[in-house]
């Protein structure tokens, strides 16, 4: 008798907070459709990032970013004279939550502007979302090909402002062996991640075309703790370098355990070492490392000091890669609100589409018919405890 | 060769963890029958009470052997806390009741203190232990002060993991022409094989160890025999959850991330080593912990490398087919 009692409680219960939540959601299509296109006085802005988990410092960067962006804006008068508000909702670091937070943003905040994510299999979960909503979204950082481009079909309302991995896997295959000189190299891929993935099998393509050696194509999971035995296998093929196109809290593992199993070889990597993290945990066993990223704080260039000064002032601290992409991407996105011809979906997206030579902190923006921007990337050493610029690769 | 050797030292390191884990698994499945699914949390639980205490001492900057105790037995000390709070509130009330009622409980418990784990802390939500207290209407105590800023303020530490510092220092030695082995590896093979003898010492010699295996046996006649039926299981989880603190900083000492789930698959794996072994049998578990890190670590060094996790299961789906009483495991004698 009971438990009748308790399930019926629970069930009247459950319908109440049913109702309460419908309430407000029923309410607001309505106002909508009476305002199509969004009359009202402020713009918007979503962002969807790692704030918590395994790549937390990619979410708090990136957010950064973007408040600077905003409040730089915002400054000068906001877009079309309507301040700039930032909404950001956590990842956690999972694809399903950045699905959840996107579809939260642009159905319940309806948001003017979806920002975010950085790992691309995360971005790959909101993608659809701001395509099914009609909302411009732009990724600061994804760099799988797949988040823009879905099969043969570019999707719609999906942009970035970062090259794409065919691009990154290759620079780093020319570095290596162009300038490094590198013959022999073993590969240490992430296999659940579609970023990683990517580069390695874009870095094997392009290096064997020059003429090197794979001698070694091991897989690791994220979140593993023991890395030795694939290492132990690529000590004994005896490569001159070895690929890890992971992300920064792996990495510096694997960097560890390589040296403690007594390899001297250089790590080779993408933007996804860009953390300081990495340095703090792999300490010494990650210098002498190189990887690619897409801008370097060390660049002279007055757009770029100038936005390394604002960041260190607001924030502290020397912003990374992904500030300077979430900055960058905000910017293309205020840059286009402020050029569209009213601030519907469509017409914003129309105008992003449409940014050509975009002086970005990253880089010259231009975005192509695929929605992704054409860049150069930079290389990166790890010394004393942060990266070194190296040297540039034009796309 | 070279490479073999280093395969083997690599594996042992591995199977040391998972022995030690195993332990755990064993001493309250022989005691209780029940399959404590919220083993490998403790273990997470214990890796964070050591990093909360080495951050207090800033062992990172300058760490020493004393430090490295401190560290040790409070982590130690912390998971004790905990594995007995978990059998007192969550498997004793439920004690006689059917054994599924426990099992569902015990991963219930695992739940709770992995996804707990990863709540916001209050300093991730920007807020002080202070304010909170005042918001209640309470005043801050003057000893509560000194705590604000190691423990209250920044747990739960939440789902990004930690850089936990090295307790004691690593020392690598290069042996047999190219094989390098470290303290790390030495120190975790000796303390698991001296708990093993001492859980084998203290099961079979010892007041304690004949009260365990006659609550093992039949836990009412033990109690009408005047046996503290409650106090033995809780002793049990004590010292199981103390073995998973001493594996937890072993680990987290020279693979120095950690994170709230960090338990799950050691944890689970360590229960695929312990009735690999036997379950309910101490040495079964050392040696069903050791193969197992072997059988992964040539799976990944020799073939692929994603089929080490598939590997140690299917272990268990072969060992339960054909030996279902694991390796050393006796059918129906004494069990613990």
């Amino acid at each position: 008798m009971r438990a009748v009692r308790a399930v019926a409680l629970l069930a009247a219960s459950l319908a109440v907070i049913a109702c309460q939540s419908k309430k407000p959601e029923a309410g607001a299509p309505a106002k909508a459709a009476a305002a199509p296109a969004p009359a009202s006085d402020k713009i918007l802005v979503g962002h969807v990032g790692s704030m918590t988990g395994s790549e937390a410092t990619f979410g708090q960067s990136t957010d950064n970013g973007i408040k600077l962006a905003i409040e730089q804006w915002n400054a000068k008068g906001g877009v079309k004279g309507k301040p700039i508000s930032l909404r950001t909702y956590d990842s956690q670091g999972k694809p399903e939550e950045a699905a959840v937070a996107a579809t939260r943003l642009i159905v319940n905040d309806k948001v003017n502007l979806l920002l975010g994510e950085v790992a691309s299999s995360r971005s790959l979960a909101m993608a659809p979302v701001a395509d099914g909503n009609g909302t411009p979204m732009i990724t600061p950082s994804s760099t799988n090909p797949r988040v823009t481009k879905d099969k043969d079909k570019v999707r719609p309302f999906v942009f970035r402002v970062c090259f794409i991995d065919p691009f990154q896997g290759t620079v780093m295959a020319k570095f290596a062996r162009n300038d490094k000189k590198i013959d022999r190299v073993a590969i240490l891929r992430d296999v659940g991640n579609d970023y990683s993935m990517g580069l390695a099998d874009y870095f094997l393509a392009k290096f064997k075309e020059l003429g090197g050696t794979i001698v070694d194509d091991q897989s690791y999971k994220a979140g593993d703790q023991d890395f030795k035995a694939q290492l132990t296998a690529i000590k004994n093929k005896n490569p001159q370098a070895i690929y890890v196109p992971g992300y920064y809290t792996d990495v510096a593992l694997i960097a560890r355990q390589a040296r403690e199993l007594g390899m001297k070889q250089p790590l080779l990597g993408g933007d996804g070492w860009d953390s300081s993290k990495l340095y703090e945990i792999g300490g010494k066993a990650i210098e002498g490392s190189f990887f690619s990223n897409h801008y370097s704080p060390d660049d002279p260039s007055p757009r770029i000091q100038e936005f390394v000064k604002a960041y260190k002032a607001r924030f502290g601290g020397v912003p990374d890669g992904l500030a300077a992409q979430g900055y960058d991407a905000a910017m293309v996105g205020f840059d286009a609100m402020n050029r569209a011809a009213d601030g519907s979906g469509t017409a914003v997206r129309d105008a992003i589409a449409s940014t050509k030579d975009y002086p970005g902190v990253t880089g010259i923006i231009t975005i192509d018919a695929n929605h992704d921007a054409v860049k150069p990337a930079v290389v990166l050493e790890v010394k004393d405890g942060k990266s070194s610029y190296v040297t540039t690769v034009a796309p | 060769m070279t490479e073999l050797l280093q395969h083997v030292v690599n594996g042992v390191s591995l199977g040391t963890i998972y022995a030690l884990i195993a332990l755990g698994y064993t001493m309250v499945y022989g005691v209780l029958k029940l399959i404590n699914f919220a083993h490998g949390d403790v273990y997470m639980a214990a890796a964070f009470a050591g990093f909360y205490i080495a951050t207090a001492l800033d062992v990172r900057d300058d760490p020493t052997i004393g430090k490295a105790v401190v560290v040790f037995l409070g982590a130690m000390a912390a998971a004790a806390a905990l594995g007995w709070a978990i059998e007192r509130f969550a498997y004793r009330p439920l004690r006689n009741r059917p054994r599924l009622a426990t099992l569902i409980t015990a991963i219930g418990i695992s739940f709770l203190l992995e996804y707990g784990f990863q709540l916001p802390s209050l300093q991730a939500q920007g807020r002080t232990f202070e304010e909170v207290l005042r918001g209640w209407g309470w005043t801050v105590p003057a000893w509560l002060d000194s705590l604000v800023g190691v423990l209250p303020a920044s747990f739960p530490p939440g789902p990004t993991p930690r850089f936990f510092p090295e307790p004691f220092t690593r020392i690598d030695w290069t042996v047999l022409g190219g094989v390098h082995v470290s303290n790390y590896d030495v120190v975790s093979f000796l303390v698991a094989v001296g708990f093993m003898l001492g859980l084998q010492w203290i099961v079979y010699r010892t007041r304690f160890g004949t009260a365990m295996r006659a609550v093992s046996f039949d836990p009412r006649v033990a109690g009408l025999m005047g046996i503290p039926v409650n106090r033995v299981i809780s002793a049990t989880f004590v010292l199981g959850s103390v073995l998973a603190a001493v594996a937890a900083l072993l680990v987290a000492g020279s693979r120095p991330r950690i994170d709230p789930i960090m338990g799950l698959m050691p944890g689970l794996k360590a229960f695929v080593a312990a009735v690999f072994g036997g379950i309910g049998n101490v040495p079964g578990a050392m040696l069903g912990g050791l193969v197992l890190g072997l059988a992964e670590e040539m799976v990944a060094g020799y073939t692929v490398s994603s089929f080490r996790d598939g590997i140690a299961f299917a272990m268990l789906i072969l060992v339960l087919l054909f030996r279902p009483e694991g390796l050393l495991g006796r059918v129906t004698v004494e069990k613990v």
